[in-house]
């Protein structure tokens, strides 16, 4: 029972001496019978080791139990299991359970926050919550009106709560937070609403505010240093997050921070990503638009900026760069190094090296992709980093009230939040995709504070020329940016990959299977459907001596908006309209939870 | 739901609407097109519609209602008006809703919440690029809830009238 004595002494200590409870999270977070943080890991690789449940067994699993979570919308993350206690989110209201594995699931307390129903509206594309983490013997929780509260583990009592937001001007909240050494560092939504994105840390013992980091303003607001802040290894220079914006539209610049957020212990930096620039009407915000669309490295005791990289300067389809920063230890051409593997919504699969941000590969991670023609890799260049944007594809330059057709990706890119997962026994990536192309027009908007900003008017269809579906499960190489593997999905995959040591691959389809696949060869060995669609992301533990894995369905996110319909193509003229499949016909609302092992 | 080629003429279009008892508002004289006033098409009763001609051709405003609706109301209603996992389908809604119903809808907002309902409409009364169109987006979306037009982006529209061109700077305040 050792992972019970190590829970014990966690709690024991919280709230102690703060360098203490990271040593402890950290070692619950080395222990593959939990799930403490909705990463699974602070390198963001959602492997676990645990091995009882193999490639060879997965055929046999079976629903062990299931629960509901009596909400409707979009479910997505995941439960986590500390100890015996399994802990459940919802999506607004944002109810957590925790669940006694030791008594059949039995509820041990419930939390329901109350929160104004306005702030339901200001969240784009539906209410959903990316999920709890644990330290220092609390759940941290951040809720759609973006308080952040933090419940003893144990009771479900409030210990501190804090509001790092205003719903009244957009702000809102839909993701986890990174609970590292004795803060909880915390994103911020609302990129449809003209919000400045920011990264803000709270001390885990009380609440109070440590620092913040925009991604855009003067360099008091950036936590830039104009010198030892870096771009492609060049320092940035002075007020970089103001001067590629025209006039004062960086105060409502976009940039938000709503995805994961991953921590390297030894450089003590955490990574992560800033979404759009607002509006989407590139035409009414000139210049590159930095530090929207941009990976960034941050101290986490001070917030301090180490290095930057814009992905998409000048954004002009959407492509937020939120999506999740894995981090690796590989071997480059004989050289160990430490990487930074990224799929942007941009289409294309980044690796960087984590210490200094130098780029080392951007390649296209599905073949549609048609907005680029490719990253301009010498570092002796002018336009070094940058994309070469393809005219025909380019919304900005075709200009405003103009349909730019079969841009591929779609605005909700090649890859979306669903995260990737990482085997070190593979050293491949596994990517849930879309495989969704679009026609575009660009118009002007007036900005009104807590109203959408959006300026732009989309259409999206299926990738034209390929197998019909919307969506890949994909294996990919990160060090030569190659698709090993590609599994066609009917629908985007929108759901959360897991890896694990018993080489076998997990993720959810939006009709709700979960499937399971051979980590080396892609080959489909198990699937199950669950009773909704699956937005959510898979994870394992063990209890009792049995592995088990468990995923949250509940049909819903950006993907129940825009596909319970079906999709139309307007370029395949007036009969085929309505030809693609409609997602509702194939699953409903409703949120449950699913927990397989193996037969005894 | 009565599927309706959006070729037939209006006249037919309208007669087969009778037949459909749950959309209220589905009678010639909130859908024909009878005038024409400062840029946009009226029916008998007043309220604003749309127009297609025989070949297809849609009214500029309908068009941009097709337009507004992708900007504004989409990510929560779904494309083209067919509603989504998290909004209902506002197709439907701009037939069977009478029309100043349907714009204090979209101005004040409304609420449906409780235990099994977390439906909110926001208040849109002072978004320009929401109220500004409001006429637009509801005849584009009257068109969708009659199958006038199908799905997709309008393949033709008529020409944006000089009056609109000015009512819109007027709204818009520029």
């Amino acid at each position: 029972m050792k992972k019970l004595l190590i829970l014990t002494t966690a709690m024991t200590l919280g709230g102690s001496v703060a360098a203490y409870a990271n040593s402890d999270l950290q070692a619950l977070i080395d222990d593959p019978n939990q799930w403490v943080i909705q990463t699974g890991d602070y390198a963001n690789t959602r492997y676990s080791k645990l091995d009882q449940i193999n490639k060879d067994n997965v055929g046999d699993l079976q629903v062990a139990w299931t629960f509901s979570t009596g909400v409707l919308r979009g479910h997505e993350g995941a439960p986590l299991v500390v100890g015996d206690v399994m802990y459940v989110h919802t999506p607004f209201p944002n109810i957590v359970y925790a669940l006694d594995l030791n008594n059949d699931g039995k509820v041990l307390w419930k939390y329901e926050p109350k929160q104004d129903p306005a702030v339901i509206p200001v969240m784009c594309c539906d209410t959903v919550n990316r999920g709890l983490a644990y330290g220092d013997g609390k759940i941290f929780l951040h809720q759609a009106d973006t308080t952040v509260v933090a419940l003893d583990a144990t009771s479900g009592a409030v210990v501190w709560s804090v509001k790092n937001g205003d719903p009244a001007i957009g702000e809102t909240n839909t993701a986890t937070v990174l609970p590292v050494k004795d803060k909880v560092i915390v994103g911020i939504s609302g990129g449809e609403f003209g919000v400045r994105g920011s990264v803000t840390a709270y001390n885990m013992a009380d609440g109070s505010l440590a620092w913040r980091g925009y991604s855009m303003g003067p360099d008091s607001d950036t936590l830039m240093d104009p010198e030892n802040t870096t771009h492609l290894g060049k320092p940035v220079g002075p007020d970089s997050g103001t001067n590629t914006w025209e006039g004062d539209q960086w105060k409502i610049g976009g940039g938000t921070t709503w995805g994961w957020y991953s921590y390297d212990p030894d450089l003590n930096l955490m990574y992560y990503g800033s979404g759009n620039p607002s509006t989407w009407n590139p035409a009414q915000r000139p210049g590159d638009n930095r530090w929207s669309m941009t990976i960034w490295a941050r101290d986490v005791d001070t917030g301090m900026a180490k290095w930057v990289y814009q992905m998409t300067p000048h954004d002009e389809w959407d492509f937020d760069g939120i999506n999740e920063m894995i981090l690796t230890d590989q071997n480059v051409g004989g050289t160990d190094r430490k990487l930074l593997t990224h799929f942007d919504r941009n289409g294309l699969g980044y690796t960087l090296d984590r210490v200094t941000g130098e780029l080392l590969v951007a390649e296209k991670f599905d073949p549609a992709v048609n907005w680029t023609t490719g990253v301009d890799m010498d570092p002796n260049s002018a336009t070094y980093g940058r994309p070469a944007v393809v005219a025909q594809y380019s919304t900005e330059q075709n200009g405003e009230d103009v349909n730019s057709v079969g841009i591929c990706p779609a605005a909700l890119g090649s890859k979306d939040q669903q995260p990737a997962a990482y085997s070190p026994k593979t050293e491949l990536f596994y990517v849930p995709t879309n495989h969704v192309c679009m026609d575009y027009e660009p118009f002007r908007v007036s900005y009104t504070a807590g109203q959408p900003y959006v300026g732009a008017t989309l259409s999206m269809y299926p990738a034209p020329g390929s197998h019909g579906g919307m969506g890949n499960f994909i294996a990919w190489d990160g060090k030569e940016g190659k698709i090993k593997w590609s599994l066609p999905e009917q629908f985007s995959v929108w759901s959360g990959a897991l890896a694990t040591a018993g080489d076998v691959v997990f993720y959810g389809t939006l009709e709700g299977y979960l499937k399971a696949v051979d980590a080396s060869t892609g080959e489909e060995l198990y699937k199950f459907k669950t009773p909704s669609g699956i937005i959510g992301n898979v994870m394992t533990y063990s209890h009792g001596g049995k592995q088990y894995v468990a995923i949250l369905s509940g049909v819903g996110g950006w993907a129940g908006i825009g596909l319970a319909a079906g999709l139309t193509n307007p370029t395949d003229g007036l009969g085929a309209v309505g030809g693609y499949a409609a997602l509702s016909d194939y699953t409903a609302l409703g949120g449950a939870m699913t927990v397989f092992t193996l037969p005894d | 739901m009565t599927t309706i080629p959006h070729l037939l003429p209006l006249a037919a279009v309208a007669a087969l609407g009778l037949a459909a008892p749950a959309m209220a508002q589905n009678t010639p004289d909130n859908i024909d097109a009878v005038t024409f006033e400062d840029g946009r098409w009226y029916a008998e009763n007043g309220a604003p519609t749309y127009k297609v001609e025989e070949d297809g051709t849609i009214d500029w405003a309908s068009y941009s209602g097709f337009r507004r609706y992708h900007s504004e109301c989409h990510v929560c209603h779904g494309p083209e008006g067919e509603g989504s996992s998290y909004a209902p389908a506002l197709k439907a809604s701009a037939v069977a809703m009478d029309y100043y119903d349907f714009i204090g809808v979209v101005a004040e907002g409304r609420q449906k919440v409780d235990a099994s309902h977390t439906s909110v409409m926001p208040s849109f009364g002072t978004n320009a690029n929401v109220m500004c169109y409001i006429d637009d987006i509801y005849t584009y979306l009257k068109a969708r809830g009659t199958d006038a037009i199908p799905r997709g982006r309008p393949a033709k529209r008529a020409e944006k009238p000089d009056e609109t061109r000015a009512a819109e700077a007027a709204c818009l305040g520029q």
